[in-house]
């Protein structure tokens, strides 16, 4: 089993291991490719059975939401049970300031509804994250379902069970069309008549959304390095490791949990405010306990604290379901199955990070010296 | 039974001290993904100076005071009446047989456990209410009798979490990449080296802490802990496991920490080592102070022979 994290963590280090310029012209190289993919159309990856383009907008999307839960439960070690609640006040957000009772645009909207999930992130973790252990788990599993319950009682709030339809889009800019390609067999043929516009969101292509999605699950990710490689990065790590020890060496903890319980939240809260806008409609069944449950799937899966595993683990949750749809209700059956054998042969996830080799400064050392340790530790 | 342990937050657990076997068997575990590096005894470099402006002209004098703490657990009294005090720049030595106190005596001090009564001054203010970070940040730091490090971080991180005990950088000025960041990062990680040379353990500062050797790991909880540039410096049975030679080389480092200007408080059980390295030494036992002296007279006092003999002094 350990074949699959020497795979990812082999290619991590041949990575490091290249001159500045190669990474960055690696690293553009599979960026490109990575927006490409919907108008690709690689065959094999892409789904047959759901429009390409919206499962890969939701493998961002949900991408989005793992980088957040993981800075919760990877990084400072909370339980979050509940993180669907705060997807829903951000996507209700939206929906609130953006149709149901004004029309502020977009783009003002989104950062109204982050600074709500996180004020709502401080009022549920002020008083929870001060006791230990299995209280916060419970408090927010019992947060994200009187999230659910408010947004359907809240009737002249949220529309009730009914939802909020008539979101705003994101600003056009309508430039020029890109054809897609089609596949015979494995010949690639460029189809000029399905054209994706350059930038036109709408409901009839979900590309433009899932360029708009990768787009922040880059720069979230950018961001979460900086946090992670820092002396915030270290507190959070240090009070997962162990809270009394942490705060005998002066870490503030409280504060800390607190930090990170705030900015997952937030970062739920953007997730949420990204599937509003996509979605155009939403009502609170979109916000059901399951999600969450699906949201720890992908951290824990991923292996917690590994930034590009969580990413990884989410895309590869969200995309398998809709490749294999042929399967019906046997791909839940299939999916528990995968997930319980994982639990049993590999409890750390698909790629728990690789904290010994993290202090180096992988710039300095010399590529002969890496591949014989990447080997050896593997 | 709500109410038996004084002073503690409720949900939090009750003594870090107790024995952890959880964590313990995961600091010694080998885990499948670390080499062991060859298991040499390292060589501390006590030439390095470790000394830092906080230790620097300190005022001569009384630095910690127990003030008659008594520290109740329901039933049991941990503490009775207790008060002693450190001298500035001195080693004081905190003996005693086993459950005496001693241990309970260090969460007082740093805010592990409110004393039922009496208090403790440092640097002449009381500690009060004071946090365990608050008071850390104030000057005292500490090792552990169970060794407590952060065991799935690196020796180099360990050390980084204890000099960030006095940097501030916070979310902005990480995320921002602000000037702060970078001077706080690169003085954290100067410091390290220089601790992390001091106590023989630079060439390991890439390895997970739970791979480290046993001796190695108690140092690093040394260097960790004068990673917080503490004025006083509480070491709980730091050469516990050791053997004799290991001991005595551990003594000469407490030593010459002591020489680079930084008070210690040192529990250990070893009577006749801690005559060697001690200024002074106070003796606790059933939580009561029973003797306290110079070296030389608390090796004559009947009543702490009569402790360690474990002798009942009505008998015979
Ligand atoms: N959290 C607690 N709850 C109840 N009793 C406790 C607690 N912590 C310590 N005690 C009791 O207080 C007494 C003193 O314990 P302490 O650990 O301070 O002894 P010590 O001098 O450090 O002993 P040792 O040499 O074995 O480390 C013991 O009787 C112990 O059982
Ligand atoms: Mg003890």
């Amino acid at each position: 089993m350990n074949a699959v994290s020497s795979f990812f963590h082999g290619i991590g280090d041949r990575f490091r291991a290249l001159p500045r310029w190669a990474k960055i012209v690696l690293a553009i190289a599979a960026a490109v490719i990575v927006y490409l993919l919907p108008i690709i159309n690689p065959p094999l990856i892409t789904t047959t059975d759901s429009d390409f383009g919206a499962v890969l907008f939701l493998c961002a999307l949900y991408a989005l939401v793992a980088i957040g839960l993981n800075i919760v439960i990877g990084y400072a070690g909370l339980l979050d049970l509940g993180y669907i609640g705060f997807f829903a006040i951000g996507a209700f957000t939206v929906g609130v300031l953006g149709s149901a009772h004004a029309k502020l645009p977009l783009l003002l909207c989104i950062p109204i509804a982050m600074v709500v999930t996180l004020v709502s992130g401080i009022v549920l973790g002020a008083p929870t994250l001060r006791v230990r252990g299995d209280y916060l788990a419970i408090v927010t599993l019992g947060f994200g379902e009187i999230v659910r319950l408010i947004l359907v009682n809240a009737d002249s709030l949220t529309g009730g069970s009914r939802g909020i339809s008539n979101i705003p889009t994101p600003p056009n800019l309508d430039l020029f069309g890109i054809p897609h390609l089609v596949w015979d067999g494995f010949v690639a043929k460029v189809d000029l008549s399905n054209q994706t516009r350059f930038l036109q969101f709408g409901v009839t292509d979900s590309i433009p959304y899932y360029w708009l999605a990768l787009t922040l699950v880059f720069i979230v990710l950018f961001l979460d390095w900086r946090m992670q490689n820092s002396r915030v990065g270290r507190a959070w790590e240090a009070t997962r490791e162990d809270e009394d020890a942490a705060e005998l060496m002066g870490v503030p903890t409280f504060r800390f949990k607190l930090l990170a319980f705030a900015t997952g939240a937030a970062i739920g809260g953007l997730s949420g405010a990204l599937f509003a806008t996509k979605q155009q409609f939403i009502n609170p069944d979109n916000f059901t306990i399951l999600y969450s449950v699906l949201f720890v799937a992908m951290v824990v899966v991923g292996g917690q604290g590994n930034r590009w595993g969580v990413v990884v683990a989410a895309a590869l949750l969200t995309w398998a379901p809709e490749k294999f749809r042929f399967l019906a209700d046997a791909r839940f059956l299939l999916f528990g199955l995968a997930l319980m054998a994982l639990a049993i042969f590999r409890p750390q996830g698909l790629m728990p990070p690789r904290r010994s080799v993290r202090a180096k400064k992988a710039d300095e050392v010399a590529p002969d010296q890496i591949d014989a340790e990447g080997v050896a530790r593997a | 039974m709500p109410d038996t342990t004084p002073g503690t937050t409720p949900g939090s657990t009750p003594d870090p001290e107790q024995h952890d076997t959880a964590k313990e068997t995961r600091g010694t575990r080998v885990d499948d993904d670390t080499v062991l590096g060859p298991d040499t005894e390292a060589t501390p470099d006590t030439s390095v100076d470790i000394s830092v402006e906080e230790v620097a002209d300190l005022p001569k004098g009384k630095m910690l005071e127990v003030e008659d703490v008594t520290l109740r657990f329901g039933g049991v009294t941990a503490l009775d009446g207790v008060s002693f005090h450190i001298n500035t720049g001195e080693i004081l030595g905190l003996i005693g047989p086993n459950g005496a106190g001693k241990t309970t005596c260090f969460n007082v001090m740093t805010g592990v456990y409110q004393p039922t009564s009496g208090g403790v001054r440092f640097m002449g203010e009381p500690l009060g209410k004071r946090q365990k970070f608050q008071i850390t940040k104030l000057g005292i730091a500490r090792t552990f009798q169970n060794i407590r490090l952060f065991h799935n971080m690196t020796a180099l991180e360990n050390v980084l979490v204890g000099a960030d005990a006095h940097h501030s950088t916070g979310m902005f000025s990480a995320l921002l990449r602000l000037p702060k960041h970078h001077a706080e990062e690169s003085e954290g990680m100067d410091r390290a080296y220089e601790l992390l040379k001091f106590m023989g353990l630079d060439k390991r500062a890439d390895e997970l802490a739970r791979n480290l050797p046993y001796g190695d790991q108690r140092r690093l909880e040394i260097a960790r802990a004068l990673a917080t540039n503490p004025k006083l410096l509480c070491l709980d049975e730091p050469a516990a496991g050791f053997n004799p030679a290991e001991k005595a080389r551990l003594m000469e480092l407490i030593q010459s920490i002591r020489d680079q200007g930084y008070t210690v408080l040192l529990i250990e059980h070893d009577m006749k080592l801690v005559m060697g390295v001690t200024d002074r030494i106070v003796v606790l036992e059933f939580g009561k102070k029973i003797a306290e002296g110079l070296p030389a007279e608390i090796q004559d006092n009947p009543a702490v022979i009569a402790a360690y003999l474990g002798v009942d002094e009505d008998a015979s």
